[in-house]
């Protein structure tokens, strides 16, 4: 039962709305939390302060025991820590074989590589070849994602953020606008997904 | 030095209401209109023409040549500008930077490309003689009006329907509409004043800042300046951004004239690069 | 690669088989027919065309600098008013090199290329934060601010005239027997210059926009907020483009300083960020041989325009960037798409 993700006394202000007041939680390894409550509570401020997009007014975030208040955005991301947005943010003139072999690639550290074509490397590949799989793209992985639908672009929107690999996985609303039917279907699939972190751990808010 | 204080605040005040126009169309419809210094060239020749010509009276000419470009800037926008609100940065650069390039060309063409001269009434040419410093009473004439003008901005802005309906759409137009208000509207009426009060600036200027065909082209920067430094959620912030670049060219002009123009580049880049979103700006919606 | 066709497992959706991820992926960055033809085309233009190698010349160093913009407007997303900046500050810089050290003419390129580079480094920081509407100003600012420079410091750069006189020596290559190659009235070898200098930096550039880091530009250009939420450091890669960008701009205006002989202020002037920028656009942004059919399509419009009517010839400009815009600019490099249902605009 080890922590993963913990907060002390987190502090959001905006002016005098108080959006996060004084939230202290920890999150083990291998858990899931719902992050419930109604419009306006502040669910989406507390998965933004969580990932670095907003900076928390006080208190402290930590990741297995180090200080990461402070640290960007994308650091965090480095580190494991994943989330997804509740309105689909991809790369509308990518592919989704190409966005999820540059997620892969960050994920790899082989982001910065000039010389070489993202093409190149047979271990990305094989795990976009994963991905794509489980998350039923593979017969639109060539197309770009601005003419995708709806359904489609959701998977994805999910199927970038498994492809970094999360210790910490922030879903943000994973199954809005998908049809009741499909929705259990998303779980699963993620659920599914083999984890090289031995043990992710997830806040779904819904 | 009063007299360089005072140039450079009736500069400032001259820029400020060249430049209102744009911070306020800027921040309402997010639009970058390059093309905003064509219309205070229009009113600029307009009243050259109508008082060269016709031999129309300066004090009228003001109010004409801000009526008449407020009709073309509303002519302009419920034609051309309104199918660009959607589209991408680089695309209203691209198209207002065409619109520039047409009408510096097209005056030139109809008018040459001569400076043109306005000759001042008696009343107003001439230095009045305060303390042991001579003022230019022009300059007086032109700080006063525009003081006049900047006031009343702001009392519209306050404290009439209007300018709140204005702030509503600046800080989220679909919301504004989603409220029954009608933002095309909105959207036109602003536009229409704010190139209106550039013809006002063109007119006022014209005698001030020099004006020919390349006048859009030379001053382009001047009015970003105001708009990048002094954001374009208040009045008050364009206001004192152009008082201080009004100041700081004509004290740079004249302390270092080696350097010129270069302190108010390089003082421009430096406060963007210490506040990004402008001196005054408050966080926004977009 | 088979090991992990190997370890997938047999639940795999039927819909996508086996290494169709891998086999797509392997042709992600392949030679498309078009490009292996242009390639063939443009020393082939010096063989067949040697009357026209001056006018070829000229195109040629328009394309390498709209190539430039390229990288940061096409695959990075930053709305540039002031690139003529790198592009003045090469052409100055080779000037003066030639003129007061060396008049090597690749020696000049090189360290002409290292300033603007170093240019393109430190003014990076600019861009970084602010809406589109700072980085406009303060790329406008830069050139602004470099256009008075020269204008000013007229002992070094000449001031208004500008930099004449600039004799160039022949061009040598280095660790080799052959002789020099002198710059010729015809413009030969300037043109030959400027092609190998062209050629090379299409191939690199290349290189970077098919890599792993090419991808990342194109992501944060459609998605900053994401590009950050997969890891990216979104400020590393646009200084990085921004550096390689200057270069590669200040490659372009050595190429125009050494092949004509001088430099003069006008380099600096807005007239060539909006010029460079256009020519971008009317040849597509983003793909990157737009840079050479804007440059060839801009010269040849340019041509044609201004015989007819030379004075005005920014009003026909001005108009068609207007058009241009309204029309869409994807539509407008599609003529199959003017008619009947079209592509989004």
């Amino acid at each position: 039962m080890t922590t993963v993700l913990a907060t002390r006394s987190l502090v959001k202000r905006f002016g005098g709305l108080a959006a996060t007041n004084d939230v202290t939680l920890d999150v083990q390894r291998g858990a899931r939390h719902a992050l419930i409550g109604p419009n306006g509570a502040g669910k989406t401020t507390l998965i933004n302060l969580l990932t670095g997009v907003l900076e928390p007014t006080s208190g402290t975030i930590s990741l297995d025991g180090a200080d990461i208040t402070k640290l960007a955005s994308h650091l965090r991301v480095r580190r494991g820590v994943v989330r997804t947005f509740q309105i689909n943010q991809l790369f509308n003139t990518l592919t989704p074989l190409s966005s999820l072999a540059l997620a892969v690639s960050v994920h790899r550290k082989t982001s910065t590589r000039w010389w070489r074509s993202l093409g190149s490397d047979a271990g990305v590949a094989a795990e976009c070849e994963q991905l794509l799989g489980r998350f039923r793209l593979g017969d639109v992985m060539d197309q770009p994602v601005h003419s995708l639908a709806y359904g489609k672009r959701r998977l994805l929107e999910i199927a970038l953020a498994l492809a970094c690999q999360p210790r910490v996985l922030l879903l943000d609303e994973p199954v809005a606008g998908v049809p009741e039917g499909e929705r259990q279907e998303i779980f699963e699939t993620i659920n599914a997904l083999p984890d090289v972190t031995g043990g992710r751990s997830e806040i779904v808010k819904v | 030095m009063l007299t360089l204080l005072f140039d450079g605040i009736a500069y400032g005040m001259l820029l400020f209401i060249l430049a209102v126009g744009l911070a306020v169309t800027l921040g309402l419809m997010n639009f970058i209109n390059l093309a905003h210094g064509a219309f205070a060239m229009a009113g600029g020749y307009i009243t050259v023409l109508l008082m060269n010509r016709a031999g129309v009276p300066f004090l009228a000419c003001l109010p004409i040549a801000f009526v008449a470009t407020a009709l073309l800037g509303a002519l302009l926008e419920r034609t051309l500008y309104r199918p660009m609100y959607a589209r991408p940065h680089l695309d209203q650069v691209l198209f207002s930077i065409g619109l520039v390039f047409m009408a510096v060309t097209a005056v030139d063409y109809v008018v040459g490309s001569m400076q043109q001269n306005i000759h001042l009434p008696d009343w107003l040419q001439g230095r009045l003689p305060i303390e042991a410093v001579g003022i230019g009473k022009y300059r007086l004439f032109i700080v006063i009006v525009c003081a006049l003008l900047a006031i009343a901005l702001q009392w519209v802005l306050s404290r009439t329907r209007f300018g709140s309906r204005l702030r509503a759409s600046v800080d989220d137009p679909r919301v504004a509409g989603g409220l029954g208000l009608d933002v095309n509207r909105i959207f036109l009426l602003t536009f229409a004043v704010g190139s209106g009060l550039a013809g006002l600036g063109g007119a006022l200027g014209a005698e001030v800042l020099g004006l020919d065909p390349t006048f859009p082209l030379k001053f382009m920067i001047y009015f970003l300046i105001v708009v990048s430094v002094g954001g374009t959620t208040t009045i008050t912030g364009p206001l004192l951004a152009a008082l201080l670049l009004g100041i700081a060219d004509v004290a740079g002009k004249y302390y270092v004239p080696k350097l010129g123009a270069f302190i108010v580049y390089t003082l421009m880049v430096a406060i963007l690069l210490w506040r990004p979103q402008g001196l005054f700006a408050r966080a926004s919606a977009r | 690669m088979t090991d992990a066709a190997a370890t997938t497992p047999s639940r795999a959706s039927p819909r996508a088989p086996l290494g169709a991820a891998a086999r797509s992926l392997r042709g992600y960055a392949r030679w498309r027919w078009w490009e292996l033809a242009l390639f063939a085309a443009l020393p082939l233009s010096w063989l067949l065309l040697p009357s026209q190698a001056l006018l070829l010349n000229e195109i040629a160093i328009v394309a390498l600098f709209a190539i430039s913009l390229d990288l940061v407007l096409g695959y990075a997303g930053i709305v540039s008013l002031g690139h003529a900046a790198f592009f003045g500050f090469g052409a100055y810089t080779a000037a003066l090199f030639a003129k007061d050290v060396m008049p090597d003419p690749i020696v000049g390129l090189v360290v002409a290329i290292a300033a603007s580079a170093l240019l393109g480094l430190v003014t990076s920081v600019l861009i970084l934060r602010g809406s589109d509407l700072t980085r406009l100003m303060v790329t406008l600012g830069v050139a602004s601010i470099l256009y008075e420079l020269a204008n000013k410091l007229d002992w070094l750069t000449g001031g208004a005239a500008g930099l004449q006189g600039v004799v160039m020596g022949p061009i040598t290559v280095p660790f080799s027997a052959l002789a020099g190659f002198e710059f010729d009235l015809n413009g030969r070898v300037a043109y030959a210059y400027t092609l190998v200098v062209l050629i090379v930096v299409l191939l690199i550039a290349r290189r970077l926009v098919y890599s792993p880091f090419g991808a990342s530009l194109q992501a944060l250009r459609d998605n900053r907020l994401r590009a950050a939420s997969i890891g990216l450091s979104v400020p590393l890669r646009l200084i990085a483009v921004y550096t390689i960008a200057g270069g590669v701009a200040g490659a372009a205006g050595a190429l125009l300083a050494q092949t004509s002989g001088f430099a003069s202020l006008d380099l600096f002037d807005f007239h060539r960020s909006a010029e460079v920028m256009l020519v971008l656009v009317i040849g597509g942004t983003g793909y990157l041989y737009g840079g050479i059919f804007g440059a060839i399509a801009f010269k040849l419009l340019h041509d044609l325009i201004s015989a007819w009517t030379p004075q005005y010839w920014n009003f026909w400009i001005g108009l068609f960037l207007v058009v241009l815009v309204l029309v869409g600019r994807e539509r407008f490099i599609r003529p199959w798409t003017w008619f009947g249902k079209g592509a989004r605009p």
